[in-house]
Formats: C-alpha cells, structure tokens, sequence
C-alpha cells in the first residue's frame, strides 16, 4: 500500500514508486553520473547510491549552471530520477525536467514537500501522488 | 505569488508561435513561478553557457532550438567551449570523438542562432560583452555573473543551462533576486583591517581573498572593509575565486565598486546580520588547499588564464618571461579569447609567447575533462579557481603559487617554491 504524499507541484505528476532520499543537496554537475544514475560526489555522504527509477527525495541541487543538462541527460538515457520531492523551490531540477520532458517525452515529476513530510520519508518506502495542475 | 503574462507571453506559451517559443517561455515562466517574482523585466544582453557541450542533451536542445525557428531577442554573448578552434590539438578527437564531435556541432548551432562567437568566461574584457551600471542582463557563467554585478553594477542572477538561452529568446527574466534593489543589499561584512602588510603585498591576494569571501559568505551578498585597490585582474580574480569557493554572486568593495562607495551605500544602512574578521591564518588556510601536494613531484604543466587572460595579464607575463625558453619537458598554456589574442596579435605578443614555447589557446579552458593534451602530472597555476576545480576534476596533483613564480618554475623546468 503505497503512502499518498502532499505538496505543491513544481513539475506536474504523477508520482508512483519507491524512495531514495538523500540527506544533502547535491550539484548533478560533477556529482552525479548520468551514464549510470550514480551520485559519484566523494563528499557527498550518499556516494554510489543509484537514483535510477527512484522518487528521489533531496533538500535541492546545488552548484549551478551544468546541473539541469545533466539531470537532463540522465532521463534522456533512462538512468535518472522517476521523479523528484523537494523541499526548496529548485529552477535547474526544473529546467532540467521541463526540457527533457519535451525533448524526449520522459516526465520526471517534482513535488514540493514541507520539512516535515521530507522527514518522514523512508528508502525503499512506496509513495504516490496523483496527478494535478502544476503551480 | 503568480505572476501575470500579458498576451505576447501567453501567447509564446500557448505553442502559437512554434515549440522553441513555447519551450523558452516555460522554462522562463517556471523560473518567475520558483524565485515568486510577480513579473518579468527586459534584459538588454545574455552570456550563455548553454553552447557548452555537456552531454547529447544539450546537443539535442541547440538542434530543437534551430529547427524549430528559435530567434534571440538580445545580443547574446557564447561562454568557453569544450573546444578550442584555433588549437585542435589541445584536445585531439581520438581522445573523446562523441564529445569532441558534440561540442563542434553546438558551437555551430548557436551560432547559428546568432549568438555572436566569443567564446570566453570574461567577456567583460571586449567592449560588445561588457554591460553598463544598472543594465538587466542574463549571466550564466559563474565569474562572469560576479564581475557583471560586483565590478561593472549590471544586474544578473547566476542562470543554469537552457534557462540562460531561453531568457535570451524571450527578452526577459523574472524580477527577483540580484534584479532588485533590496536583492543586492550586502548583509555580510568582511573586515581587512586585521591582514598583515605582508598578507596586503601578496601577489596572490585577490585569488585568497575570494577564496575566503566564498568560504564566509557562501550565497549571501557581502562587502569587503579595507582593501585599498583592486584592478580589474584583481576584481577576476575575487570573483572567480569567490564563486568557486561559495556560489557568490555579487560582492561589494567598499570605495571600489560601483555600488559601494562606503560599507553603509552597501548594505543600505542597515546593520549587518554577519560579519568576518579577516587574518592572515584565512588567508594561509586558503592557500594551503589549493596545493594538494608535498613531494618532489616532477613538473609537467603550467596552466594560466582561468577565467580568460586580459591584455594586461599578457603583458605582466611576457615581461616576467622575458624572451626566456620555457624548458622543453614543461607544457605551458595560457587560455583566452579570440578578442584579447587580436589585441596582442597587434602588440606582436602571440609571436614572442609563441616562440618562448609558450601555448596561446583560444576559445575554452584547460581544467575541462577530456584533459589537455601534456596537463597529466604536477601542474602549477596562479588561480584559485583552476586550482580548486582541476583538483577534482582533472584528478592531477596541483600547485598554487604567483604568476612570477609559475612562469620561473616553466623556464626551469621544476616547481620552484
């Protein structure tokens, strides 16, 4: 039974599968390996996980400009995020999957949380959220 | 907060005026959604880092772009490329052929889409690629973003691949952050009246001292107390470094910058919320990360020109060199923009560097992956910025030391201390 999760959409929906959530933000640009969907930032506390499929939870990228082309790049390859939750409003995750979407028709969904959901989501955990206008 | 598109933008978003209109508009309009602006103001020029080949995404993006008609509302000024046309050889095809193939055919995209070709991190240093006080502009690469803000008072936010071009078809950007007034206000001060003589005489000053703005203020706008000038070499190189070091997209020097005559103009009188008291052990501390290595490593590069040589670096260095020889096992580059190179083409200055050994490359940078061609061991630089990225990046021991002691190091054929 999957958890319906709340929030405001950034990139409209919907979203239905399993988390991986990361502790701190990461830079897709040189943090992130978008040939095989690895966090492959060695200060990054999650180096090596794989966010490939996964409704990825994260507090928001940093670094900037080379971040949405990379995010981009893993959808197009089909090893990226299924979808993304936040928690701070992110304009290169969006552009990232605003332009992968209509280059390649690959949606990757991203929903605002507040802290408090974030929190509560676990690895491996089921979520959904159904589909509304995005903001 | 939602903000109110008159028709035009209803219209480019509406898909009437073809895919690339209604693509660039979205991306726009979720950028004025995500920062809360309630509206949009004109730019008058974009630099953009879109035209850096970053995977087959971006190729993909340049191609939708010039298929579907898309036109650019602004001058738009093109950020380094992966490449360099004039010097093949830095990067040879075998090496990386997607790559190196990807990034020829972005580069002609936009020019394609008219993107007028400079191909440089400091366009700031050729008339067509420096703004004016108080001009709304689209940066995208970040030591030009800081220049444009801190050094000349041109008014950008640091905007990410597709969002930059995409501002620059549609001629306008989201009213928020360094856009606005209140944006701009410095709430971090960064005291110097602590630093040594010494530490104020280090030829490396402006590299540290950026270092260390990025460390203390990360993204917050600060102001610098206590620095008696600054060129514009000096004002690169802070930015580059303070960008590196912790996303700074303005700063202010009190009595230097145009937004700053005292700390008060700066932080519009209101008291600030951080403050840094600035020593030489800051300082030292920087330094000391910049170099990532002890031993006797066996030089094999020097690398200068991050971001881009000035005319006037080019003259420091061909004096420092003085017709010398760099040694035959050292491989020097020294990066910059086609616009610059004209000018010490007429100063005769490519000829003398040419035949000092020196490499003059134009159009990209050396810190990029794939690595240059001889950047494959111990390299000295007299940037923090290439210092701090090419320890990650191109994975090499590196050394940080003055532009006097990387270009002695060069002739000598060993890192010089």
């Amino acid at each position: 039974m999957s958890r319906s999760l709340e929030g405001t959409w950034l990139v409209g929906g919907p979203i239905d599968g399993e988390v991986v959530r990361l502790e701190e933000p990461l830079s897709f640009w040189g943090g992130f390996d978008a040939a095989t969907g690895t966090v492959i930032d060695r200060t990054h506390p999650q180096v090596g996980t794989s966010l490939t499929g996964k409704v990825v939870a994260m507090p928001g990228s940093k670094g900037s400009s080379g971040t949405p082309g990379v995010l981009g790049e893993s959808i197009r390859r089909g090893t990226g995020p299924a979808a993304m939750v936040v928690t701070k409003t992110d304009i290169n995750l969006v552009a990232g999957a605003i332009t992968a979407a209509a280059l390649y028709g690959t949606p990757c969904p991203i929903l605002l949380v507040d802290l408090a959901e974030f929190e509560t989501l676990v690895d491996g955990e089921a979520v959904i959220a159904p589909s509304e206008k995005t903001l | 907060m939602t903000v109110t598109l008159d028709e035009q933008e209803q219209r480019w978003l509406s898909g009437a005026d073809g895919k690339a209109m209604q693509l660039a508009m979205q991306l726009v309009h979720a950028a004025a959604q995500v920062s809360g602006a309630s509206r949009f103001v004109p730019i008058e020029m974009a630099h953009i880092n879109s035209c850096h080949y970053s995977g087959a995404m971006s190729l993909d993006f340049a191609e939708f772009l010039l298929a579907e008609g898309a036109t650019l509302a602004v001058p738009t000024h093109t950020n380094a490329s992966l490449i360099s046309c004039s010097s093949p050889g830095v990067r040879p095809r075998a090496t990386s052929p997607d790559e190196i193939d990807g990034a020829r055919r972005v580069m002609e995209i936009y020019e394609q889409l008219g993107c007028s070709s400079m191909w440089t991190c400091a366009p700031y240093q050729q008339p067509e690629g420096r703004p004016g006080f108080g001009q709304q502009i689209v940066g995208s690469e970040s030591n030009a973003v800081g220049f444009f803000n801190s050094a000349l008072g041109a008014r950008t936010n640091k905007y990410g691949d597709l969002l930059d071009v995409s501002a620059a078809i549609v001629g306008r950007v989201p009213e928020a952050g360094l856009h606005t007034d209140e944006g701009r206000r410095a709430t971090h001060l960064l005291d110097l009246s602590g630093l040594s003589p010494g530490s104020l005489a280090d030829a490396n000053l402006p590299h540290l001292l950026g270092a260390v703005l990025g460390r203390e203020v990360q993204s917050r706008v600060g102001v610098i107390d206590g620095l008696a000038s600054a060129s514009e070499d000096d004002l690169k190189a802070i930015a580059a470094a303070a960008a590196a070091f912790g996303g700074v997209d303005l700063f202010h020097i009190a009595g230097i910058t145009p937004e700053a005559p005292t700390v008060e103009a700066a932080t519009q009188g209101v008291a600030p919320t951080h403050r840094t008291f600035v020593t030489d052990d800051h300082l030292e501390r920087v330094r000391g990360s910049l170099t990532n290595v002890d031993g006797d490593e066996p030089l094999r590069a020097v690398c200068l020109g991050t971001p881009h040589f000035s005319v006037t670096e080019f003259e420091a260095a061909a004096a420092l060199l003085g017709g010398r020889q760099i040694h035959p096992s050292i491989t020097m580059i020294i990066t910059t923009s086609r616009a610059v190179a004209t000018e010490l083409d007429l100063r005769d200055l490519t000829e003398a560097f040419t035949q000092s050994g020196v490499q003059v490359v134009l159009d990209t940078c050396t810190y990029y992956t794939p690595r240059p061609t001889g950047v494959d061991g111990l390299t000295m630089t007299n940037s923090a910025k290439w210092a701090y990225y090419a320890q990650g990046i191109l994975e090499i021991p590196v050394a940080f030391a003055s532009l006097e002691r990387c270009i002695e190091s060069a002739v000598a054929g060993r890192w010089i201390r």
